[in-house]
């Protein structure tokens, strides 16, 4: 049947042919910013020497200064977690705009269920209801908080996948009516005091635990999966994805919702974190989320991206903050140069897959 | 009945005004393969897009193996075994090989997981392998992804797409318009592959030697109708006959009535 003289020879699954990823770039930008970093802070007369990543505070027992990656990582954790979601939203061609409000939203929900009874004695200042919602096992709050998130990303999904609201309209309202119901919930004041327990989600070290748990979780899933499959294969081409038989509505809500899940996990922590909820928590979130995935490389185009370039985005997001920071930059600069990179990062990125096609 | 894969009785689509198909009646026999010839707007992909459940018939019925079939979509006409290449390729741009020519109906490990079940890239890395080798379709590396492919390798990707999954009946709608001399061998080669394996085709071409290089019968459509049903094998019929039925010279004798 085939045809010996042509041959099937080209038939080949090579590994060596597979191409420079694209996550190679974002980590030699990585590698690059925190060169330059370095090398300000040594050469920079005003600095006087300090290094941005090296312990220079004669202590023999390390070689990095780990409280500032500490800081670093710790930093970006939080919105890490939202960018997670917010990745595989933007893989299927669309965007998420309410994940900054939903932070806020599920942080006052879910602490009003964590709350504890006796402050130092003394009945919880803040207690929003009677005792009943006191010191409750601490999966209750989680459990709330995540059905929270998962309702807000069904609506969202609904609307976009099933009414065919546009994406950006669709969240823009939900960023609204987020932030309203962040309000309204104890009409305007601060819900405090959780339980040992709920503090503990937030505690320490414990936000980028759970950012870097999600993050592997998540690159599984996008990477080995149905789901991630059936992500890309929408955001690449929509109609042949329907053609090929995939319930398109059906999975876009599963998206929209576990995006929406994973912003109500990350307002969870924040909340346990501060041992404190308050309605104007998780400002410009969304932004920072979208703009962790956007230097990652994550087209908003869809159907191209991948966990490991957001994570990687979070990283350079993180090192840009704080670096700005080290070398004293003011913080009015600080925003102006991070908006330049963001647009930067877009250009560049344009430009090569530009040159490639 | 049995040997009878597709027929269709007084099928009909009108867009409003516009008469686009009128009464077409047609059958395909067993392991048959028929081209569908015609000028623009002869009514050859509007007759497509009717039996494939892409639109909705104004009458006229449809039977698949002796069913009367109904379908409300793309997907209804797929399940029933009416595999389609379109002009318009149903390929994800970012995705490779295997990924595209499993879409839909991937190989799964763990299936306990619902959504999140993983899937067998070893097991379909090996299946494309074997489906591209028995159609005789080359592709350099099938990991790489469509974007990076030429116009004729995305065609083979698609028809080999329709072809590994051992259809009733497949449909080309101008598989080879827009590409070279070696991808259209290619795709020739696929299709007499089929031939071989005994799948009944309908191909729609404008190519008159690859139609009587490859397919048993020729139904010509011209201004909506039926004009002419060509058994080419008989050896009765030239590229010039058929011509003169496209352009309207003739008309086959049992058509005489109905298209003018």
């Amino acid at each position: 049947m085939a045809d010996t003289s042509h041959g099937t020879g080209g038939l080949t699954f090579d590994k060596s042919k597979r191409t420079w990823p694209n996550e190679m770039n974002i980590l030699l930008a990585l590698i690059i910013i925190i060169v330059v970093f370095e090398l300000i802070g040594q050469l920079a007369p005003y600095m006087r020497g300090q290094s941005f990543l090296f312990d220079t505070k004669d202590r023999f027992d390390s070689i990095f200064n780990e409280a500032r990656l500490q800081i670093i990582i710790l930093q970006v954790a939080v919105i890490g977690i939202i960018a997670l979601g917010v990745t595989q939203v933007i893989i299927t061609a669309g965007i998420d705009l309410s994940s900054g409000p939903l932070v806020a939203a599920t942080a006052m929900i879910a602490m009003s269920f964590a709350q504890t009874e006796l402050v130092n004695g003394n009945p919880n200042p803040k207690a929003l209801f009677g005792p009943w919602a006191m010191d409750l096992p601490v999966f209750i709050p989680i459990v709330i908080g995540l059905a929270f998130g998962a309702l807000i990303g069904a609506i969202n999904g609904t609307f976009i996948a099933v009414l065919r609201i546009p994406p950006f309209i669709a969240t823009l309202g939900m960023f609204l009516v987020c932030r309203g119901i962040a309000l309204w919930w104890s009409g305007g004041n601060p819900v405090s005091f959780p339980t040992e327990q709920f503090a503990f989600i937030g505690s320490g070290m414990m936000p980028v635990v759970w950012f870097v748990l999600l993050a592997i979780i998540f690159h599984l899933i996008m990477r080995y999966t149905v789901y991630g499959k059936h992500t890309y294969a929408i955001g690449s081409n929509e109609e042949a994805a329907r053609m090929s038989g995939i319930n398109v509505k059906r999975h876009k809500v599963m998206v929209y919702m576990i995006a929406s899940m994973l912003a109500a996990f990350a307002g969870i922590v924040l909340s346990a974190k501060a041992s404190t909820a308050q309605a104007g928590m998780g400002e410009f979130y969304e932004l920072f989320a979208i703009a962790m995935a956007v230097i990652g490389g994550i087209s908003l185009q869809g159907g191209r991206g991948s966990i490991i370039g957001t994570v990687l985005g979070a990283l350079v997001l993180g090192v840009i903050r704080s670096g700005f920071t080290y070398i004293k930059l003011d913080g009015s600069y600080q925003l102006m140069a991070m908006g330049s990179i963001i647009i930067a990062a877009v250009v560049l990125d344009q430009y090569r897959q530009r040159s490639r096609a | 009945m049995s040997d009878i894969v597709l027929k269709t009785e007084d099928l009909t689509k009108h867009y409003g005004g516009v008469h686009a198909l009128e009464g077409a009646n047609f059958e395909l026999r067993s392991g048959e393969h028929v081209a569908i010839m015609g000028d623009n707007g002869a009514g050859k992909s509007t007759f497509v897009r009717q039996i494939t459940g892409v639109e909705q018939r104004t009458r006229g019925k449809v039977w698949l193996y002796g069913k009367e079939v109904d379908f409300a979509g793309p997907l209804d006409a797929r399940e029933a075994g009416i595999e389609t290449v379109f002009q318009t390729l149903a390929l994800a741009d970012h995705l490779d090989v295997p990924d595209n020519l499993f879409l839909g109906r991937e190989k799964t490990k763990w299936d306990w997981l619902g959504p999140f079940r993983l899937l067998d890239y070893k097991a379909m890395r090996q299946d494309t392998l074997d489906a591209l080798e028995r159609t005789g379709v080359k592709i350099p590396n099938i990991r790489n992804t469509i974007e990076r492919m030429s116009g004729g390798q995305r065609q083979c990707v698609a028809i080999a797409r329709t072809a590994s999954f051992h259809s009733k009946l497949t449909i080309m709608d101008e598989p080879t318009a827009a590409l070279g001399v070696q991808e259209t061998a290619q795709v020739e080669n696929i299709i007499r592959t089929l031939k071989e394996a005994n799948e009944p085709l309908i191909l729609i071409s404008h190519n008159m030697r690859q139609v009587f290089d490859l397919v048993d019968r020729i139904i010509v459509f011209r201004r909506g109708r039926i004009c002419a049903d060509l058994d080419i094998k008989s050896g009765d019929y030239t590229g010039e006959d058929v011509v003169s039925y496209i352009t309207g010279a003739k008309t086959g004798e049992e058509y005489m009535e109905t298209a003018t």
